[in-house]
Order: structure tokens, then sequence, then C-alpha cells
């Protein structure tokens, strides 16, 4: 993928086409702009468990954890009337950054049931914190009195959330194309070649687990940053933005969307909560079980997601069309 | 000449049993050295030992003037030292041009870069592509390592070796499941890596050893047995009792 | 101050007892499989379902109501591992977690249609109900009760493991598989067998600890973490591990909610994570 054939070169057709329909989103959607806000906030997260778990392969029940501090960041900064959504961002950033550093060291030791576990345990515990530090974070009533200033000096956060939306496509799409970057480097593949046979890695020179380091690290930075722009764009932090049910559902729109490819979260994560959305009305535990049945069958039958099945159907179809082509 | 690879009284306890037993080995720049031996005789611990994968119980193992016994696996690495592994020990996911880009990557120092995309690494591109046409590989390159036949993936597993750009090169059974037609290409390769190279090799056929070698060690219960040039061993009654005996 | 020392020993030790019925199950299917099975807890609440509809509903005496649990946990895990599990054991361990997972939330929606999402309640039969003084400690009967029947079970399965010819085949296929595989072991069957015990002790737990635990739709789960560091702790070969990492956390749990409440599950969450970084290969060090 990452070097240039002709799959590679097709690609970036489609890329523009999806970020212009997202960026069309005002007149496509307009009444459901909070809902969208949302599912580019959870593909973010995703992207960030897409370098964990889809390039480096690690598997973390617990990173809600990155998220959470993020969101609490720029929670409390806003709340103590420091109302610049970007500087929010930065300070989400910095901390969660912190955070996933520190974690990391503990993250990268042991093998994939190890990790898990430690994985889940700091979510865990960052959550039980979150819960006692009622001072800084409300505790069970949430985080109120957030005031975001106006994006830029000039728009203000409207009702209909179409600053909103427009925020965090923005954000997003930058934050995308750096990963982009990223993952297509030879950083990047060095991350698939630990993924692949960490011990093999070892052998040609890597110092294996500075590199998970710095993966884990930047994982965590998207992470805070999507935190951010949730507290930021709903004003308001409550302590399931640490909680272990939004690192399993972040999990699932992974898998759902496809792993290691980049658009898998942001995929996944609109399939996910737009389900969620009209399925949820019915009954909440319909919902749930047939997400627990969904999942079991995307483990049963084919693990590369929504958009492995589309890429999948897309080139199934491109080589019929070319034999008929070359027949006629 | 001056020394490339050379340990002192090595010895490996595991528990009661002496997998290797006081060996003391030293290769001059450029040779290319076999270590033969019956099942059992202790040469994948000794590789082992060599790589750094295990410590020993005692002695010591030097890089040209360096002592390393206390280094790790890609400390070793990095001085030069690059070894193939008996069984495959591969990327399956990755393919074979990425998976030999990987190693290319590192010795070119540019595998820490986040932000070239690896299509712009041309420089990179071009030495690993340069690596797998030597090896026969070059109009396979886009084919994940997972799809490829056995003969093929070892012959991936020659050409990470390659790429790290080895001072010493250990072989550890590079032919093993290779149908002979293949193997042929396998050690074309090898014997076209540049004179100041050292090669230690671990094989099994005899052919192979006595055409690639210029001197042989002979290993028995973890302690050598004899050393010399392969006339000498092919002379050699205790070699032929306890070894080709065994084998004929 | 001693005694009321004393009764948190109890109360811990009694606690304990249970996790280790429930986790001792996890512990063989991680160790004979290398399998990580996330929906181990739904076995336990299924046999805490059970109980509340066999004694509430059905009318059936307490005595009852425990090899019906057992058998029904035991039941359901046969099933799923003939259609589900079998199919898992050589994929990656992300897979087994997404469809442990997938069934976990399958299992807790189930129990969310069919019994709500509440609470529920159940009576301690009446002659385990109450207290008994012993040396001027006030003892919980039904814990005390709990300690009894956990130590007999235990007791009953070191047997079972150490004396019979399964038990052999079973500690042969977990310390050394490919051996017990060419000493003509089945080790299919033999994990079968195995992993529906472990789900039957897994539902016999979650009967006897309703009134300990609590069982609402959630309990899956809100104790998994409870049953992974079991094993975490105690490791996968040999009851004695699992039995004292159990019988620890017990105590210390229940120790500290009733010491220093304030920090509530901080203590169980930062003990795993310490624990595992002390001990990063953990439960699969063996491969």
């Amino acid at each position: 993928m990452s070097i240039p054939t002709q799959a590679a070169r097709q690609i970036p057709v489609a890329e523009i086409v999806f970020w212009l329909v997202l960026a069309a989103g005002f007149w496509l959607w307009p009444s459901y702009l909070p809902l969208a806000s949302q599912v580019l906030i959870a593909g973010l997260f995703a992207l960030s468990l897409d370098l964990v778990l889809g390039y480096a392969g690690i598997v973390s029940l617990g990173h809600a954890a990155y998220f959470g501090v993020g969101a609490y960041a720029a929670g409390v900064l806003a709340s103590h009337g420091w109302g610049e959504p970007f500087s929010g961002l930065l300070l989400a950033a910095v901390c969660a950054g912190a955070t996933g550093f520190i974690t990391s060291f503990l993250v990268v030791r042991g093998k994939d049931l190890t990790r898990l576990m430690v994985t889940t345990g700091i979510g865990l515990l960052l959550f039980e914190l979150a819960n006692r530090l009622t001072d800084v974070t409300g505790g069970n009533d949430g985080l109120l009195g957030m005031e975001m200033r106006p994006l830029l000096g000039t728009f203000r956060f409207d009702m209909y959330g179409k600053v909103a939306y427009g925020y965090s496509l923005a954000v997003t799409f930058v934050l995308f194309l750096l990963m982009r970057r990223v993952v297509n480097s030879p950083f990047g593949l060095s991350l698939r070649g630990i993924r692949d046979n960490p011990g093999r890695m070892l052998a040609l020179g890597y110092p294996v687990h500075r590199r998970l380091i710095a993966m884990y690290t930047l994982a965590s930075v998207y992470a805070g940053i999507a935190g951010a722009l949730l507290a930021q764009t709903t004003q308001f932090v409550g302590t399931d933005v640490l909680s272990f049910n939004r690192s399993a559902e972040l999990m699932v729109m992974l898998i759902v969307g496809g792993t290691g490819m980049l658009y898998g979260g942001l995929v996944g994560a609109a399939v996910f909560m737009v389900a969620h959305h009209y399925l949820s009305d019915l009954n909440p535990s319909y919902w749930q079980f047939w997400l627990g049945a969904f999942l079991i069958a995307i483990v049963m039958f084919g693990r590369d997601g929504v958009l492995g099945a589309c890429l999948r159907l897309m080139r199934a179809w491109r080589v019929r069309a070319q034999k008929a082509a070359l027949e006629s | 000449m001056s020394i490339a690879l050379r340990t002192d009284g090595l010895v490996k306890q595991f528990g009661g049993l002496r997998a290797v037993n006081s060996v003391s080995l030293s290769l001059p720049q450029g040779q290319r050295h076999a270590v033969i031996g019956p099942n059992g005789a202790g040469k994948t611990s000794l590789i082992n030992l060599l790589t750094g994968v295990l410590r020993p119980s005692a002695g010591e193992v030097y890089l040209g003037e360096e002592r390393v016994t206390r280094l790790s696996v890609h400390q070793r690495v990095k001085r030069g030292l690059t070894r193939t592994y008996q069984i495959n020990n591969l990327f399956p996911e990755l393919t074979v041009l990425q998976s030999v880009l990987l190693a290319v990557c590192e010795q070119h120092g540019v595998a820490t870069q986040l932000w070239r995309p690896l299509a712009a690494c041309a420089a990179e591109i071009a030495a690993a592509r340069e690596i797998l046409r030597t090896l026969n590989l070059h109009h396979i390159e886009g084919e994940a390592v997972k799809e490829l036949a056995y003969g093929q993936q070892r012959l991936v597993e020659i050409a990470l070796a390659l790429a790290c750009k080895p001072r010493i090169l250990l072989l550890d059974e590079p032919a093993a499941g290779v149908p002979k037609g293949e193997s042929a290409a396998l050690f074309a390769a090898i014997a076209r890596l540049p004179g100041e190279v050292t090669v230690l090799l671990i094989e099994h056929d005899m052919d192979i050893v006595f055409r690639f070698a210029e001197r042989i060690t002979v290993l028995v219960a973890g302690a050598i047995l004899t050393e010399g040039t392969p006339q000498e061993i092919a002379r050699d009654a205790q070699v032929k009792q306890v070894y080709l005996g065994n084998a004929a | 101050m001693i005694t009321s020392f004393l009764g948190v020993l109890f109360d811990g030790l009694a606690y304990g007892m249970l996790l280790f019925l429930i986790s001792v199950g996890l512990s063989v299917t991680l160790g004979l499989m290398n399998f990580i099975n996330l929906a181990h807890g739904a076995f336990a609440m299924l046999g805490g379902y059970v109980c509340v509809l066999a004694l509430q509903r059905w009318g059936l005496p307490f005595y009852l109501m425990l090899p019906l649990a057992f058998l029904l946990s035991a039941l359901a895990g046969l099933l799923l591992e003939r259609v589900l599990y079998r199919h898992l054991y050589r994929r990656s361990h992300l897979d087994q977690v997404l469809a442990t997972i997938g069934l976990t939330f399958m299992a807790i929606a189930s129990a969310n249609y069919f019994f709500g999402p509440m609470q529920q309640p159940v009576q301690v039969p009446q002659f385990l109900s109450g207290q008994i003084s012993v040396a001027g400690v006030d003892l919980n009967l039904y814990r005390g009760f709990l300690l009894a029947a956990g130590a007999a079970l235990t007791l009953a399965l070191t047997l079972a493991l150490e004396r019979t010819r399964f038990g052999a085949s079973v500690r042969a296929a977990v310390d050394r598989p490919r051996v017990a595989e060419a000493l003509g072991i089945r080790v299919g069957l033999v994990f079968q067998v195995t992993f529906a015990v472990g789900c039957g002790l897994a539902g016999l737990g979650g009967a006897l600890g309703v009134q300990v635990l609590g069982l609402d739709p959630a309990f899956p789960l809100k104790f998994i973490v409870y049953f992974l560091l079991v094993v975490a702790v105690g490791g996968t070969s040999g009851l004695k591990g699992p039995l004292y990492a159990a019988l620890l956390l017990g105590v210390i749990d229940v120790a500290g909610k009733y010491y220093i409440p304030e920090i509530g599950a901080f203590i169980i969450y930062a003990m795993m994570v310490i624990l595992l970084v002390l001990r990063p290969q953990g439960l699969i060090s063996r491969k």
C-alpha cells in the first residue's frame, strides 16, 4: 500500500470525494449536524486506536483514559474562564500525551492479555479517579459551567451545531492528513513490522519498545484532542468519557469499519452511531444484542470490516469489468 | 587479518545439561566458516549465545576488539552481527519489498522518520530492489510474504539478512526446507557477498559445507571436537566416526 | 478493632471463595488453550438467574437449585464450546477478545430483556440466615456456608484432578499439550469437558453469590476484571495459585472497601496494574 501501485494511485480520488461529502454535510444533513459532529469525534478517536491496534497490534480496552484526560483538560480550562477553543485543544493534547507517555512504559511490556489487562486497568483507574476528585471533575454530576468563546474570535457555537460541525471537521481533517503521512512513513512501516513480528524487528536492529512508546504517546495525543473536541462542542464533561463502555464501543467501531486502513475508524464510527441512533430508539437491549451478534459475525466471517468488504467488492467488480472488456 | 568474531571459553548450562561447553572460536575477517555437528551438538545454542538471545553461563563473546557478552540483541545488530533463522521468522502481512525495506531503512538511518513518505525514499527502495534481484525475488516484490511458497520465504529470510549489511553473518541452516534446485540461487547470493564479510554457517548438508567453507569446526555434545580445513576434516578419523559415520 | 478485623477477614475469605469458584474455569481455559474468554462472567450470571428463577418462580428448595445452576451453566458452556469457542482456539487474541465481548453483549442484552435492568433480590434460605457468635465475633451464617461449600468443592476438585484418570489427562494437557497429544490423550475432548465443568462451576458460584455479589445484567462486565485478576495473580497451572489469589483478592477488596471507602475500587485496579507490570509475562508465560 505504501509503495506506489495502481491501487494506491486510485485512492486519492475516493479520498477527496469522501472529504467533500463530509464538507457538504452542512447542506446534506443540516438537521443532524450535532450527531455528525459526534461521528467525526468518534472517528478521530477511532483513528487513534487504529494506530495502536491496527498498525502496532496492541489490543487495548482502556483507550478512553486518554480521551477522558483530554476532555477534562479542555473542560476544566473552559470552566475556569479561558474559553478559547484552540488553546483548549493544545492543553488537552499535552495532558493526554503526557499521560500516554507515562503509561506507555507499563503498556508495552508483556504480551496480548497482559497488555489488555494493563490498558483496562489504567482506564478503570482514571475512571475511579474522576469519580473521587469531585472538586475538579464534578463527579457524577459532571463538569458544568463551560463557557466557550467564539471560534477564531468570530464564530459563536450555535444551537444547531453548525460551528461545532465545521470545527470538528476541520480539526479531524487536519489530524487525519498528519496521520496519513505518519503511517505511510518508514516509521509507520516499522509499526506494522512490530505488529507482525516484534522479535524479528529486534533482530533487524529496531528498538521496539522505544517505537511503541512513541506510537502510544502520539495516539494518546490524538485521543486527547478528540476528547477535548467532545467537551468543547457539547460544553459538558461527564465521567462517562472515561468509562469502560466507551473503550469497548470504540474498539467495536474500529473493528466494524476495518483496522489498519485509516478510514476504517471514521466509517465504523458513522455506521455504529447512525445504527445506534435509530436502533436504540426501538429497544436498548435489541441494540446491544445485535451489536454482540454482529461482532461475532465479523470475527467469524472476515475481519477487515465494512471498509474492507467494500474494497473487496470494488476489486471484484473491477476485475469483472476488465474481463468483460477483454471479451468484447 | 584481524579477528572479526571470537569466543573465549563459552559455556551455557541448562540445569544439569551443558549445551555449550567451553567453546573458543576465532574467525578472521572475511572467513567462510562452518560449524557442523550431529543433532543436539549445541549448534543452535551457540548461535543464540553469539547473537545475545541467550546469556552465557561463563565465557566471553568479542566482535572485533569489543567485548559484547553483556550487550542486547539489537546492540549487537548495530555492530554488524546479523543472523538468519532456521525456521522462517518473517513479517507475514507485509509484502516482500516492504519487509526488505524495513531492514534497509534501519541501515540507512531513516527508520525514525515520521514525516517522509515511504514512497519518496528512493535510495532505500532502489537498494531493496537490488537485493531482491540478486535472489531472484524482484518479480514477486508486491506479494504478501504469507502468500509465498516455503522456499521463497527462505529466500526472503536471506534477503532480510543481506539488507542488514552484515559484517558478520550467521546462517542457521539456510537451506533447510528449500528444494535442491532453488538452493542454488540462495548460495550463489551468499557467495557474492563482499569478501570482507565474515560468514558463520551452520548446516547439515555436507555437500554444501564442503563446497562453501574455508574452515570447519566440528561440535559434539557442546564441545569442539576438532577444527580444520575441509580436507583435514574429511580425513579426520574421529569426525568420520562421530559424525559422518552416523550419517552414513 | 480486632473483632471488626476478624469480621472483615471472614467476609473477605467468603468473597474470595466465590471468586475462586467462578474464576477457576477461566484459569483452565487460559492455561489449556491460551484462550482469552471475556465472556466467562456471563456463565456466572446465568447461574445467578437460574438461582432467582428456581427459588422464586419455581419454588425449588435451595439444595436442588445449586446442582441445577451447575448443570444448566455447564450445558450452556458445552453448547457454546461446540458452536463458537472451538472455532476461535487458533485465532488471534484480538479475535478471541472481540468474539467474547460480542457474546458478553448478547448475554447482557438477553438478561436485560428477560429480567429487566434491576438488581435481583434473593432470600437466603431460612436455615442459613442470621448470625452466629463465635468467640465474641458475629459471623454471618450464609458466608460461613459459602466458605464451607467452597472448601468442600476445592477439595473435591483437587481429588478429581489428582486421583482420577481424567484429572491426569487434564494436568498433562495443561502442562505439555503437545506431549499429551502424542500420548494419545484427546486434548480436544479433555478441553471440551473441562470447559463445561469450568462454566458449571462459574454458574454455581454465580448462584451462590447472588446475595454477596449482587445480580443485574451488567454482572459479566462488572466482575470480569476480578476474574481475570485471579488468573493473572494465581497463574494457570493447578488449583492452588488461583485459590490463594482469589482469597487474597477477596480479603483486600473487602478490607479496602471497609476501612478506606473513599478510594473504593481504586485499590484493586491499582493492584492489578502494578502486579502485571511486575510480572509482565503474567499468565501467558507458557505458550
